[in-house]
């Protein structure tokens, strides 16, 4: 059972991250499609810092920084320049796939992973590997601090103004397009923290390593209608799905494909309403002048 | 009187060359961005980007085989190029070009390996392109009724979509279709269309086959459909403005679906390309991301069937070359730099069209008194915030 | 105190104010009254510092603060009440309230010390709203109050409303008068800008009537009647001059001098009615009601023109007859037919036509060309196996560009390139001379925007429509244009019609009472 629990928590770590950040983003009106984009970057980024700088946090502030650039460039193209939020962000997706390869390339000399990394722990995947991991801590934390943010800071209370109504928000003085660019660099942070911990996880980068986990993280803040405590229990739903399935491989009771498919589809049974319509931030993807 | 005449006549004449350096000045700008990218990236590998770039024009235009290849990626980038602007033309954005064009791939080579050897091809190639099409209409089609019904946007339902027909097809092949040690069926016998090295042996090795002039035709069927046919009228009105388009007694909701499935069946064709002219058979991941490349393509072209025709030549141009450059730097250098042009693309049409507006308005400084009608209300694709 | 003078505004080539002026004393309610376009909002604006004056000068407190913006208005403590919300609706009253002043406390936001300062405000000023509740969930009439509230916990001594009740129940109405007498009572200073005349005369201390951009008066309400103020918002001038003042007259001469066109019905003002419209109610997303029980019928050879002011259900009314908005009860016949479920193009092909008020929005799609446009809600009857017949797309482009005189005559020109007279003229043309024959025109502002030259040949074109035994529906803004035009006026109010009268014998006089509310049916 604990075992079951940790794998979980150990599968759902890289789905709080960036859902905090897709939280955090959709909130203030920007289409989090970028999330996997960032994590691919920033765990590139970590594996880097990591790997040269001979020290896990220095990987970490390196993911974080990565994630954050990425967020800024989505924020450059679709806060200052006002370019379609759908096209850009996945342009970045492809971007990050192909920019992480070519420096893979660059500075490994390999199409596929990097060099092995130490991380924060050496061996071990069961619970007490995992609490003796800093980044399962801040991983836990993640959504609670946006929650917090979200709902007890001023900073929180404009990004939601901002998100249902910018010029209402506007009208009242809040500087619509500094809060974006803020949340922006704050999503690609978190998510960036998403991809750290999957390179510490995996010790080591390989090629594409998100695969589609920032697309999971989407749909949780779908999935939990950009409302923190559910994002939570969604992303420990989706892992706690992944997770029973592994223990299941054996028994050949259902397929893993269809437990993949599990997010996606309560994901688009949410956002057709058949039980209770997930409604998105009013000014979402929307263009603001 | 006269004077009023000339004023219109120089307003005329602006407003077509505004037109033409809105169309073209986008690309261009992307293209030069992209350009820049590629020098520093080949730069930072220590290659001089002439060479780079003289290498990729060689692997890709200097020889038969390279245009071959060149030619086989175009085509599929053509149906999802196309599939991607039909679904723009009606306002909406099919992300979902991907597994469309996986799900068609893989109904063809299904109804292959029911079929009896030796069949002709041109008595079965019906056969198979309403099994391909029918397979993307389906895909297509869900998130098209989603919205038309439910209102639930379309962008997020075909991504989930993706995943989720991707991991049927992927289940579908593993348990029951696959050739033992591999993830592909068995090769289909019947029906299998001629490679273009038939024809003229120089182009020898190369994948490219028939299915391209499937490509030309279903381009020049769909510039035909959304130009020249009431439904293409009405499809047009609806993405450009649904207002008028409901006060012309269009069905908005129906134009939706409708263009969704439509749309998906054209990306499902281009499932034959691999299936039936290249492989003969669905191997597990041949999209290989043509679908997404298909935005790319569909924002180049301007979501114009002929623009789009010279996107995918471009994008195609640009995959093989990546290979062709691959002795002197990593291949995936043109991943990146397809992602720059479609990032600078996106950044650029509105910005272009913001600049030339404010020049104009600097020049005439409001003499005209033409239209009163905001000038954000242009639909040009992408410049707009999705519906 | 307030003090405007000489104020020049211009958009483009519309002259908003000219020279306009306003003297607002500390502590009164001041009503700016005037029709749509007279310029009231664009001067509010310039008060409230969203707008710099081309010139002129504005004081307040005996300051000169011309050309400031909206962030030193709110600090001179002038707050304005804009006439769409600006609320976001998934917040909380109080979070509305303190959004952009918020109270934080060691980096943390301070609820419970704004929902007290908000709650503390509410039960001071008599602006009753659960601060807790989100506003989506309150009515029209509380979120209403939110923004006053805004406006005065920033601290405002000086309130502007843009038309305040235009969305507002009567209840509503009066709470917000009782509300609005309280705040002067303690000294604020209330300018509202509205253009019905009862409320002018129910809350108001004085009042500065406004016409074309100018101020043509200041009065005390106290001095004045509803119909002198009517007669200084229309401009005496106009009506009398209006060359359709006897309009049923000029149809006949028309009529008796042209010969109508084959299938159309005979010029009569007795026939059958073409068009009848029976108890109908329309719901929009804001009210249950906007159109509440309406009755009407036109007949061939008649114009029936709807006035009013513009919110009171006409625009409502014009979609449940054009098919473009649903009917929640009451019934629409066309001709004897009952079309109340029918489809857009259904009620087309039945010969109902339609120039919809927003030819920008519905009208015209503007990228596409002229010829395109001039065969939208009919290209189903320009069709040829399947393709769209460009071949006679194109003759009937070139036909009706030359019978209705459009400039440039260009028929592959993007709508979007033409002027907004010319635009109107494409509208006109397709709906009035287009592919299928039609018994019903519905004209929803049908010379709105466009220049003079094609004003008068809109205005022919109506009259010679009805000449030829047509029945036409006209709603306009212009009350003058209603004048000039209608065999018979409907006044609506609140979703009613409260007035037919005659047109012959219609004045603005008349009319003023009815359309501003001050006299019931």
């Amino acid at each position: 059972m604990i075992a079951f629990l940790a794998q979980t928590l150990r599968i759902a770590m890289p789905y709080l991250f960036a859902s905090a950040g897709g939280v955090v983003s959709e909130r203030a009106g920007l289409i989090g499609l970028t999330l996997e984009g960032y994590m691919l970057i920033a765990a590139f980024c970590a594996a880097l810092g990591s790997y040269f700088g001979g020290n896990p946090w220095l990987g970490v502030l390196a993911g974080i920084a990565g994630g954050a650039a990425a967020g800024l460039l989505y924020g450059l193209c679709c806060i200052r320049y006002r370019a379609n939020q759908v096209v850009v962000g996945i342009a970045i997706n492809l971007f990050a796939i192909g920019i992480t390869r070519f420096f893979l390339r660059l500075t490994f000399d390999s199409s596929s992973n990097s060099p092995r990394l130490a991380g924060f722990i050496e061996t071990g995947t069961g619970f007490f590997a995992l609490v003796r991991n800093p980044l399962v801590w801040l991983g836990v934390l993640s959504l609670p601090v946006v929650a917090w943010v979200l709902y007890k800071t001023r900073f929180g209370l404009r990004m939601r103004a901002v998100g249902e109504h910018p010029i209402a928000a506007l009208s009242v003085g809040v500087p619509v397009q500094r809060v974006r660019w803020f949340a922006v660099a704050l999503s690609g942070g978190l998510a960036g923290l998403g991809g750290a911990y999957l390179v510490f996880d995996q010790h080591q980068f390989t090629d594409q390593m998100t695969a589609g986990r920032g697309f999971i993280a989407l749909a949780a803040t779908i999935f939990g209608r950009w409302d923190p405590p559910r994002v939570a229990l969604a992303c420990l739903l989706f892992a706690a799905a992944e997770t029973l399935q592994i223990h299941l491989q054996g028994a050949q009771l259902v397929p893993s494909q269809f437990v993949e498919m599990i997010p996606y589809l309560l994901t688009i049974i949410a956002l057709a309403g058949v039980v209770a319509r997930a409604v998105p931030p009013a000014a979402l993807g929307k263009v603001y002048e | 009187m006269k004077l009023r005449w000339l004023g219109g006549l120089r307003g005329l004449r602006g407003l077509a060359r505004l037109k033409l350096e809105e169309a073209l000045l986008p690309p261009v700008v992307a293209l030069l961005i992209a350009l820049l990218v590629g020098d520093l990236l080949i730069l930072s590998f220590g290659q001089s980007p002439a060479a780079v770039y003289r290498q990729l024009l060689e692997g890709t235009w200097g020889n038969a085989y390279g245009l071959g290849q060149v030619l086989y990626k175009t085509t599929t980038l053509a149906f999802t190029g196309l599939s991607v602007a039909l679904a723009l033309r009606a306002g909406l954005f099919n992300i979902g070009a991907e597994s469309q064009l996986a799900a068609g791939g893989f109904a063809a080579a299904l109804v292959g390996l029911a079929l009896p050897a030796g069949l002709p091809s041109l008595l079965v190639l019906p056969l198979y392109v309403l099994a391909a099409g029918g397979a993307g209409a389906i895909v297509g089609g869900i998130p098209g009724v989603l919205k038309a019904k439910f209102g639930a946007h379309e962008v997020i339902t075909t991504i989930m979509l993706n995943f989720i027909v991707l991991a049927l097809l992927n289940y579908l092949i593993t348990t029951r279709y696959k050739v033992h040690d591999t993830l592909h069926t068995a090769e289909i016998k019947s029906g299998v269309l001629p490679r273009l090295a038939d024809f003229y042996s120089p182009f020898h090795g190369s994948a490219a086959n028939a299915v391209l002039v499937l490509a030309l035709v279903i381009v020049a069927a769909t510039w035909w459909f959304l130009f020249r046919t009431r439904a293409g009228f009405e499809l047009r009105a609806v993405g450009l403005q649904p207002p008028a388009a409901e006060y012309a007694g269009v069905n908005v909701g129906g134009v939706w679906w409708h263009a969704m499935a439509l749309a998906g069946a054209i990306a499902g064709i281009g499932g034959l390309n691999y299936v039936l002219g290249y492989k003969h058979y669905y191997e597990e991941g041949f999209s290989a991301g043509a679908g997404f490349l298909g935005i790319a393509v569909a924002l180049v072209g301007r979501s114009h069937p002929v623009g789009i025709v010279i996107a995918a030549v471009l994008f195609a141009t640009l995959s093989q070359g990546g290979l062709a450059v691959n002795a002197l730097v990593p291949k995936q250098m043109v991943d990146v730099l397809q992602a720059v042009v479609i990032i600078s693309m996106a950044t650029a049409v509105p910005e272009v069209r913001r600049v030339l507006l404010a020049v104009r308005r600097e020049a005439g400084s409001g003499k005209r008194e033409a239209s009163t009608a905001p000038p954000n209300r242009t639909p040009l694709p992408f410049s707009r915030s999705t519906p | 105190m307030i003090r405007l003078t000489a104020i020049e505004k211009s958009f483009g080539p519309v002259r908003a104010n000219r020279g306009a002026s306003l003297d607002v004393a500390t502590g009164e309610i001041h009503a700016i009254v005037g029709e749509n376009g007279a310029g009231k909002s664009t001067l509010m604006r310039i008060l409230s510092g969203m707008f710099r004056p081309d010139s002129g000068r504005i004081e307040v407190n005996d300051r000169d603060v011309t050309g400031w913006r909206t962030a030193d208005a709110i600090a001179s403590g002038v707050g304005m009440v804009h006439q769409h919300f600006m609320l976001v609706p998934t917040l909380t009253v109080t979070e509305n309230v303190t959004l952009g002043a918020e109270i934080t406390r060691r980096g943390q936001l301070d609820l419970a010390k704004a929902r007290q300062d908000v709650q503390a405000l509410v039960d001071r000023t008599g602006l009753v709203v659960p601060v807790e509740h989100r506003v989506a969930e309150l009515t029209v009439g509380e979120a209403q109050r939110v923004e006053i509230l805004k406006t005065l916990y920033r601290g405002a001594r000086i309130l502007i409303l843009d038309e305040p009740t235009a969305v507002l129940s009567p209840p509503e109405v009066n709470e917000l008068w009782r509300v609005l007498r309280r705040l002067r009572d303690e000294g604020a200073t209330v300018v509202l800008i509205t253009h019905k005349l009862d409320e002018v005369m129910a809350i108001s201390d004085t009042i500065t009537v406004m016409r074309q951009g100018e101020t043509v008066g200041r009065l005390k309400t106290s001095d004045t009647s509803p119909s002198e103020i009517a007669k200084m918002m229309v401009g005496r001038d106009v009506v009398l001059a209006g060359s359709g003042r006897v309009p049923g007259e000029a149809g006949r001469v028309e009529a008796g001098s042209e010969t109508s066109r084959a299938g159309a019905l005979p010029a009569s003002r007795f026939s059958l009615p073409a068009l009848e419209v029976r108890d109908l109610r329309v719901a929009s997303s804001r009210r249950a009601n906007v159109v509440d029980g309406v009755s009407f019928a036109v007949a061939g050879g008649e114009i029936l023109g709807i006035a009013g002011v513009e919110g009171n259900g006409q625009t409502e009314l014009i979609e449940a007859i054009a098919g473009l908005r649903a009917a929640t009860s009451g019934n629409i016949l066309l001709a004897e037919r009952d079309i109340t479920r029918a489809s857009v193009r259904e009620r087309g092909d039945l010969g109902l036509s339609h120039i919809p008020e927003d030819r920008h929005e519905r009208g015209l799609v503007l990228e596409y060309s002229v010829a395109d446009n001039l065969i939208l809600g009919q290209q189903h009857h320009f069709t040829k196996r399947g393709a769209l017949d460009t071949e006679r797309i194109g003759s009937h482009a070139r036909e009706l560009i030359g019978t209705y005189d459009v400039r440039p005559t260009d028929p592959a020109l993007p709508a979007r390139a033409l002027s907004g007279g010319n635009q109107q003229k494409i509208v006109i043309a397709r709906e009035m001379g287009g592919a299928r024959e039609f018994r019903v025109l519905l004209a929803a502002q049908p010379t709105r925007g466009v220049d003079v030259g094609a004003i008068e040949f809109i205005h022919s074109q109506l009259r010679q429509a009805r000449a030829e035994g047509k029945a036409i529906l006209l709603v306009s803004a212009d009350l003058t244009e209603v004048l000039a035009l209608s065999d018979r006026i409907a006044v609506m109010y609140g979703g009613k019609i409260v007035a037919i009268v005659d047109g012959m014998s219609a004045t603005a006089e008349r009319l003023g009472p009815y359309m501003t509310g001050a006299a019931a049916a």
